[in-house]
């Protein structure tokens, strides 16, 4: 096989995969599990953090970045 | 189960330690150019060996140690599991403080591969490839067993950083020794300064920005106590940073004797990168909507938010002076080594600070750091500094970059060489100041940490509860 054939074919496989990928990441069914993954470095602040002052309780329930707006 | 939190305050405490030796040696040798008397005629002393030390030490040392910290505290809190081997993690600590001293010592020896960021020579090379695989052990070794079914965004910028540390070391340092202190690398001529380069950039890409993009994605939110503005978002702009950057490394050799196609391939790439760095930058700044009152009062945030707008300012300014005519007036002069240090000292400096100062107090169970206000102080003497550092060298570089190309009506060149130093003069003398303001504040840091940490019993912390919520998405 042409080397340059196979150079396009990866070319190619890329650019599908990485539209894949924006696709995958905007989907709809993503959205539960991307706003339960994005509370991760928060959770660990409340009730073990001594006068925290809860705010962050706030940010769970009603939830402050893009992947939480209803 | 606990956390593992002693190797963390280990790494923690010499991340301080080593960003102030690190950071004097550059305000050293930023005085030396000011002055060149100030080496002394002491051969350890002089520029040529003391700037692989500043530079080994800034980067390897002081982001090292901040990165490995922070790594393994992040990948026990977001995995909800305690490291997988405390004597592992021991071992990575010790290890890489030996590399640390070895380098300390063998760099002002004059000991050195003679290569740009890569000047170990090849036993200490051996060295940080077996700490860096125990590492590599540790983190992914944890990840593996984590009891959270999802990776956490912020481990995957921490795994990339490893993975590709480890294959961008190996290949450079590849040499052939001919005795314990000497060896010569394998590649020669345009080759060998595309190797050094594709290394010399990816450290950029993968240590200086993919590892502490990783540490942003976990202080940040826990700082301003809301989740990242777009997780979504944060995927898409890992995959397409460290697709691009692995490509860019040819914009450092603009106009030599690499295939000038290859040049221009570097030069689309770099413009490409903007986008995928720009997307972190905005994840990172838009975390803080709806909770901007916050910055008035938490100086913690201030150096995250700065941190992240010099991020978007370094990335931008990055891609333009990757143009070819750009690089022709830019390549070699100083406004280089502003842009460099925009980076080092405004992204990555501040933003292990603010985390830092984010994590410190909670290694003893508190939220706050001794001092609030020594934290402002602190805020604005690396504010204030980093801006006097880069606009100095910002107009030295273009000024320099103005008088070296400027030709008489006969061909001659207008000015000598020495005429353009003499010129520079006087932005060398600002450029140290603002190191040494840097530098300064880093005293407030270690007194702070002190005054927190000391001598304090540390609880071990309980790991949280399995979450399988992942799993059901």
């Amino acid at each position: 096989m042409d080397i340059n054939l196979l150079r396009g074919a990866i070319l190619i496989i890329l650019m599908v995969s990485f539209a894949g990928l924006w696709i995958w990441a905007w989907s709809r069914k993503r959205k539960p599990a991307f706003r339960e993954a994005s509370m991760l470095p928060l959770e660990e602040d409340f009730g073990q953090v001594p006068g925290f002052d809860g705010s962050n309780d706030e940010a769970r329930l009603t939830g402050k970045g893009e992947d939480h707006v209803k | 189960m606990t956390y593992n939190d002693k190797v963390v305050r280990q790494f923690v405490v010499v991340t301080v330690l080593w960003g102030i030796v690190g950071m004097l040696v550059g305000v050293i040798i930023a005085a030396q150019l000011w002055m060149p008397q100030l080496n002394f005629d002491i051969p350890w002393l002089t520029y040529g060996r003391l700037r692989p030390l500043h530079t080994n030490a800034v980067i390897f040392a002081f982001g090292g140690s901040g990165l490995i910290g922070t790594s393994l505290y992040v990948v026990q809190r977001t995995c909800h599991v305690r490291l997988i081997s405390d004597k592992l993690a021991s071992f990575v600590f010790w290890g890489w403080q030996l590399i640390i001293v070895a380098a300390a010592v063998s760099l002002p020896l004059g000991l050195t591969q003679g290569k740009e960021y890569a000047e170990l020579e090849w036993p200490i090379d051996i060295l940080i490839t077996i700490v860096w695989v125990a590492y590599a052990i540790l983190f992914f070794g944890t990840v593996a067993k984590r009891r959270v079914s999802h990776i956490y965004v912020a481990n995957w910028f921490y795994g990339a950083f490893i993975l590709t540390i480890a294959l961008l070391h190996i290949v450079n340092n590849l040499s052939l020794p001919v005795e314990f202190g000497k060896s010569y690398p394998i590649y020669t001529g345009a080759v060998d300064a595309m190797v050094q380069w594709w290394y010399g950039h990816n450290a950029v890409g993968f240590f200086l920005t993919a590892g502490f993009l990783g540490m942003m994605y976990y202080f940040v939110p826990k700082q301003a106590e809301g989740p990242v503005y777009s997780y979504r978002l944060s995927i898409v702009h890992f995959w397409a940073l460290i697709a691009i950057y692995m490509w860019a490394g040819p914009h450092h050799l603009h106009y030599t004797a690499l295939p000038n196609w290859l040049q221009s391939l570097g030069m689309v790439f770099s413009l490409i990168l903007l986008a995928p760095s720009w997307g972190g930058m905005i994840n990172g700044i838009m975390t803080l909507s709806g909770a901007w009152h916050k910055l008035r009062t938490d100086p913690v945030l201030k150096f995250m938010i700065v941190a992240l707008s010099f991020y978007g300012m370094s990335t931008f300014e990055g891609p333009m002076m990757s143009i070819k005519t750009v690089n022709a007036l830019s390549h070699y002069t100083d406004w280089t080594v502003g842009h460099v240090h925009s980076g080092a000292l405004g992204w990555v400096a501040m933003m292990t600070i603010g985390s830092l100062y984010c994590l410190i107090p909670r290694l003893i169970g508190e939220k706050k750091m001794y001092s609030i206000k020594a934290i402002d102080i602190h805020f604005w003497t690396s504010t204030i500094g980093v801006v006097m550092y880069i606009t100095s060298m910002w107009i030295a570089g273009v000024m320099q970059g103005l008088m070296w190309r400027a030709f008489n009506e006969d061909g001659t060149l207008t000015y000598t060489f020495i005429e353009s130093l003499v010129a520079t003069n006087p932005y060398y003398l600002v450029r140290m100041l603002g190191g040494l303001l840097f530098l300064s504040g880093m005293f407030f840091f270690a007194w702070n940490t002190w005054k927190t940490l000391g001598s304090k019993e540390m609880t071990p912390i309980k790991a949280s509860e399995p979450a399988d919520w992942g799993e059901h998405a």
